[in-house]
C-alpha cells in the first residue's frame, strides 16, 4: 500500500510534466490542425537553457535560490516562447494553405534541425546538474521501514503545473487573446472576416505553447536533474500520446491525459518492467486510438463530405 | 502586410532578423557546457561564433530580401521559360530508361572502385524501400511514419532465421517478406479506423514498439549488440567466397572480392526493379486502382462500393512485404544488425524521399533516393552537421516544392492518349 502511494506521488508528477508538453500539441492541434512534430524539441531546448541560464547565474555569485529559480524560468520561457515563434515564421507559416502534408513533412525535418542543432552546439553527452532544490517530507512511514516521501521538488512541480494551468484557463476564456484563439479553433475563415487577426493567434499559440514546454523542460531538469539533446523525441511522443488520450483540441483533456500516461507509466515500471514502460505507454496510444479516438474529453470529428 | 521596398526596409528587416538571432543562439551558442570527469559541468563562452552566426544571419537575410524584390513575390516559377519546361518533360520520357541501362553498366563502369559499388548498393536499397513505402503513401495515401518497423521485422527475420537455423537466403527471403507483412496487416487491422494524422503518430509508435521490443528481447534478438554472423548470399546454393566450392572456382576464374559486390548490386537491384514492377502491375489491376480512389476520396470510394478494409489492409502488406525483402537483403548484406539501423530517423528519411520525389512517381522516388543518400554522402566528412543539414533541406524543399521535386506521373488509365497529371492535383493522407 505504501509502495502504492509513493508510486502515486511518483506518477503525478511525471504526469504533471507531460502534461504541460501536451498542452501545445493540443492547442497547436486545435488551432491550426497539425502535429507540431518539433514541440517535443521544444522541450528539450527549454531544458538546455535552462540549464546553461542556471550555471551563469552561479558563477557570477548568486545564492539565493528562490531567485535563479525565478530569473531561470523567466530567460528559458522567454528564449524557448522565441525559439516556438520563429519555427512557426520559418517552417509552417509559408505552409499554411500546402496539401496537408507539407507541414507535417516540414515539422518532422525542423525536429531534426532542433535536435541535431542542439547536438551540433552543446554536445551528445548528458549534461547533469546538481541538485538544487532538496529535502522533503516523510508522510508515512511503515513499520517494516517503507518511507513514504514527498520531495520539495515534486511539490514545486505540482504546484507550478496547477498554476501555469490556472493562468492558461483564465488566459484562454477569459482575455481577447483566448477569444481570438477559440474563434480560429472553430473557424479561421469567418474569424479573419470578423476582425481577428488569424496570423497573429496562430504566432501566440506557438509562442505560448513553447513557453509551457520550457517550464516542463525546466522541471525536468530539476526534477531529474539531466538534459540530453535527445530527450525531446520519447518526451514529445509520450505527451502526444497524453493530448490524444484526453482528446485532442481539450486543454483539460491533455492535462488528464499527461496525468494518466505519468500514472500509467510509473506503476509499469514499478509492477512489471522498466524496459517495457515506453511500448506500454505507446501501446496504449494505439488502443485509445482504436477504442476511443476522440479521447476522454474529445469531441467527435464531423466527417465532411 | 505592406511590402515595402527600398534599402533602409531592407536593412530594417535584416537588423531585425539579426537580433532575433542573437537572442535564440546566445545561450545555445554563445556558451557551451560540458561534463567533466567528476560529474560537476563546466563552460566557455564562444562568441566568436555566435557573432559569426548572427552576421551570417543578417547577411543572408539581405540577400533573401534583394532576391525577393527582384523576383517578385510568385517566385522562381514564372524564371522557367516554356521551352525549358517542354524540354524537361521530353527529357524525362527517356530519363527511365536512359537510368536503367546506366544503372545496369555501373558494375562494368566502376569495377574496380569499391566505394561507389557500396554507395550504389546503398543507394538502390534506399530505392527499393521508396518504391515500396510509395505504395502505401504514394498510391493508397495511407501516411505511415513506421515503415522501418517492416525493415526490420525483414531484417530479424533472415538474421535468425539464417544464424539458428542455418537456412539459406533464397528460402528466407520470401518468409521475411512474407512475415513483414503479416506484421503489416497486423499493424492495418488498430488503424483501419484511423484518419490522416493520427494514423501517422499510430504507425510511428508503432515503429517505436517494434524497436524497442528489439531492444529488450534480449533471448531472442540479441538486445542491443543485435545479431552478428549473418551468412553471406550464395549464387543459387554456391557460396561466393575464395574456397573451392566457390562460384569463382567453379566458372574457373581468379576469385576477388568484388564478385560479392557486384553480386549484391545485381540482387538488389532486380529486388528493387521487382518492387517497381509489382507496383506497376497493381496498380492496373482493381486493387490498385481502389488504392488511388482510396487516396483521392475515402467517403466516395466507400460509396461506389469498395470494400475499404481490404484495400487498406492490402496495402499495408504490399508495402511491407517490400519492406522485409529490403530488410532481409540489408541484413546479407552487412552480416551484422542491430536495433540502431531501424530508428524514426530511417523512416522519416524514406518518407522524405517518397514525398521529394513526388508521391506515386516511380521515377521521381528513384531520383529522389539518388540526391538524398547520394547527395548526402558529401556531406560525410561532416558527419555531425549531416542531419543538420537533411532537416533544413526538408523544411526547405517543403516551402520551395511541397509537392516533391517531379511533379507529375503518369496516369494509371487513360481514354486515348496517356498526359502526365500534374502532382498538385493528387492528394493524400485522407485514408
Amino acid at each position: 500500500m505504501d509502495y502504492f502511494a509513493q508510486q502515486l506521488i511518483n506518477g503525478l508528477v511525471l504526469g504533471s510534466i507531460y502534461g504541460l508538453i501536451a498542452i501545445g500539441y493540443t492547442m497547436v492541434y486545435g488551432i491550426v490542425g497539425m502535429i507540431n512534430f518539433a514541440h517535443g524539441d521544444v522541450f528539450m531546448i527549454g531544458g538546455f537553457i535552462a540549464l546553461i541560464t542556471f550555471l551563469i547565474l552561479i558563477s557570477l555569485g548568486l545564492t539565493a535560490i528562490p531567485l535563479i529559480l525565478l530569473v531561470v524560468l523567466l530567460v528559458s520561457m522567454a528564449i524557448t516562447a522565441l525559439y516556438g515563434w520563429t519555427i512557426e515564421r520559418i517552417a509552417y507559416r509559408p505552409l499554411r494553405h500546402s496539401f496537408r502534408l507539407a507541414p507535417m513533412l516540414s515539422a518532422i525535418g525542423m525536429s531534426f534541425v532542433l535536435t541535431n542543432y542542439s547536438q551540433v552546439a552543446q554536445g551528445a553527452r548528458v549534461k547533469p546538474i546538481p541538485p538544487f532544490i532538496t529535502g522533503g517530507y516523510t508522510l508515512h512511514e511503515s513499520t517494516d521501514g517503507f518511507v513514504i516521501q514527498l520531495s520539495n521538488i515534486q511539490i514545486m512541480v505540482v504546484i507550478t503545473t496547477i498554476v501555469l494551468l490556472a493562468l492558461f484557463t483564465w488566459l484562454v476564456s477569459r482575455t481577447r487573446l483566448g477569444r481570438d484563439m477559440r474563434a480560429c479553433e472553430q473557424d479561421q475563415t469567418m474569424a479573419a472576416l470578423l476582425g481577428v487577426d488569424v496570423d497573429r493567434t496562430i504566432s501566440m499559440t506557438f509562442v505560448i505553447g513553447a513557453a509551457l514546454a520550457a517550464v516542463a523542460g525546466l522541471m525536468y531538469l530539476l526534477y531529474y536533474g539531466l538534459v540530453d539533446f535527445f530527450m525531446g523525441f520519447v518526451a514529445g511522443i509520450k505527451a502526444f500520446t497524453a493530448a490524444v488520450l484526453g482528446g485532442i483540441g481539450s486543454l483539460p483533456g491533455a492535462m488528464l491525459g499527461g496525468l494518466a500516461i505519468g500514472l500509467i507509466e510509473t506503476f509499469w515500471s514499478a509492477y512489471f518492467s522498466v524496459e517495457y514502460k515506453d511500448v506500454a505507454a505507446f501501446s496504449i496510444l494505439i488502443v485509445v486510438l482504436i477504442f476511443m479516438p476522440t479521447g476522454l474529453l474529445g469531441r467527435p470529428e464531423v466527417e465532411k463530405v | 502586410m505592406k511590402a515595402k521596398s527600398g534599402i533602409p526596409a531592407i536593412l530594417k528587416t535584416a537588423l531585425v532578423n539579426a537580433l532575433i538571432a542573437l537572442v535564440l543562439f546566445s545561450l545555445m551558442v554563445g556558451i557551451r557546457t560540458e561534463a567533466g570527469a567528476s560529474g560537476q559541468l563546466t563552460y566557455w563562452t564562444r562568441f566568436g561564433e555566435l557573432a559569426s552566426l548572427v552576421a551570417a544571419v543578417f547577411g543572408g537575410s539581405i540577400v533573401i530580401e534583394l532576391l525577393r524584390q527582384w523576383i517578385g513575390p510568385t517566385g522562381a516559377e514564372k524564371l522557367v521559360p516554356p521551352a525549358v519546361k517542354s524540354g524537361v518533360s521530353f527529357i524525362g520520357r527517356y530519363l527511365a530508361p536512359a537510368l536503367l541501362i546506366f544503372t545496369l553498366l555501373v558494375p562494368v563502369i566502376f569495377y574496380d572502385q569499391r566505394y561507389i559499388l557500396d554507395l550504389a548498393i546503398l543507394v538502390l536499397t534506399y530505392v527499393m524501400l521508396g518504391w515500396g513505402l510509395n505504395v502505401v503513401v504514394g498510391l493508397a495515401g495511407l501516411l505511415d511514419l513506421g515503415y522501418v518497423a517492416f525493415y526490420a521485422v525483414g531484417a530479424y527475420s533472415y538474421g535468425l532465421l539464417a544464424t539458428n537455423f542455418g537456412w539459406s537466403f533464397w528460402i528466407c527471403l520470401p518468409l521475411a517478406g512474407i512475415l513483414a507483412a503479416f506484421w503489416g496487416v497486423l499493424l492495418g487491422f488498430p488503424v483501419l479506423r484511423l484518419r490522416g494524422d493520427y494514423l501517422a503518430i499510430v504507425t510511428l509508435a508503432f515503429g517505436e514498439i517494434i524497436r524497442l521490443v528489439i531492444i529488450n528481447w534480449q533471448e531472442l534478438t540479441g538486445g542491443p549488440n543485435g545479431v552478428s554472423g549473418i551468412p553471406r548470399p550464395s549464387f543459387f546454393g554456391i557460396p561466393l567466397d575464395n574456397s573451392d566450392d566457390g562460384l569463382a572456382a567453379k566458372l574457373g576464374i581468379e576469385y576477388s572480392p568484388t564478385h560479392r559486390i557486384v553480386f549484391l548490386f545485381y540482387l538488389i537491384l532486380a529486388l528493387a526493379l521487382l518492387t517497381n514492377w509489382a507496383t506497376i502491375r497493381l496498380r492496373r489491376l482493381p486493387i490498385g486502382r481502389a488504392w488511388e480512389a482510396l487516396r483521392e476520396d475515402e467517403v466516395a470510394c466507400r460509396a461506389l462500393g469498395i470494400n475499404t478494409t481490404t484495400t487498406k489492409l492490402t496495402a499495408f502488406a504490399t508495402g511491407a512485404m517490400f519492406g522485409g525483402f529490403a530488410g532481409a537483403f540489408f541484413a546479407t548484406r552487412q552480416g551484422f544488425i542491430s536495433p540502431e539501423s531501424f530508428t524514426f530517423q530511417e523512416s522519416a528519411l524514406v518518407l522524405a524521399i517518397v514525398v521529394l520525389g513526388g508521391m506515386g512517381s516511380q521515377l521521381g522516388v528513384a531520383l529522389a533516393a539518388l540526391a538524398m543518400i547520394g547527395g548526402f554522402e558529401l556531406f560525410r566528412s561532416l558527419e555531425t552537421y549531416r542531419m543538420l543539414v537533411f532537416g533544413m533541406a526538408m523544411v526547405l524543399i517543403m516551402i520551395w516544392r511541397p509537392r516533391g521535386l517531379i511533379g507529375h506521373r503518369a496516369p494509371t488509365v487513360y481514354l486515348t492518349k496517356a498526359q502526365a497529371i500534374s502532382s498538385d492535383l493528387v492528394k493524400e493522407g485522407h485514408g
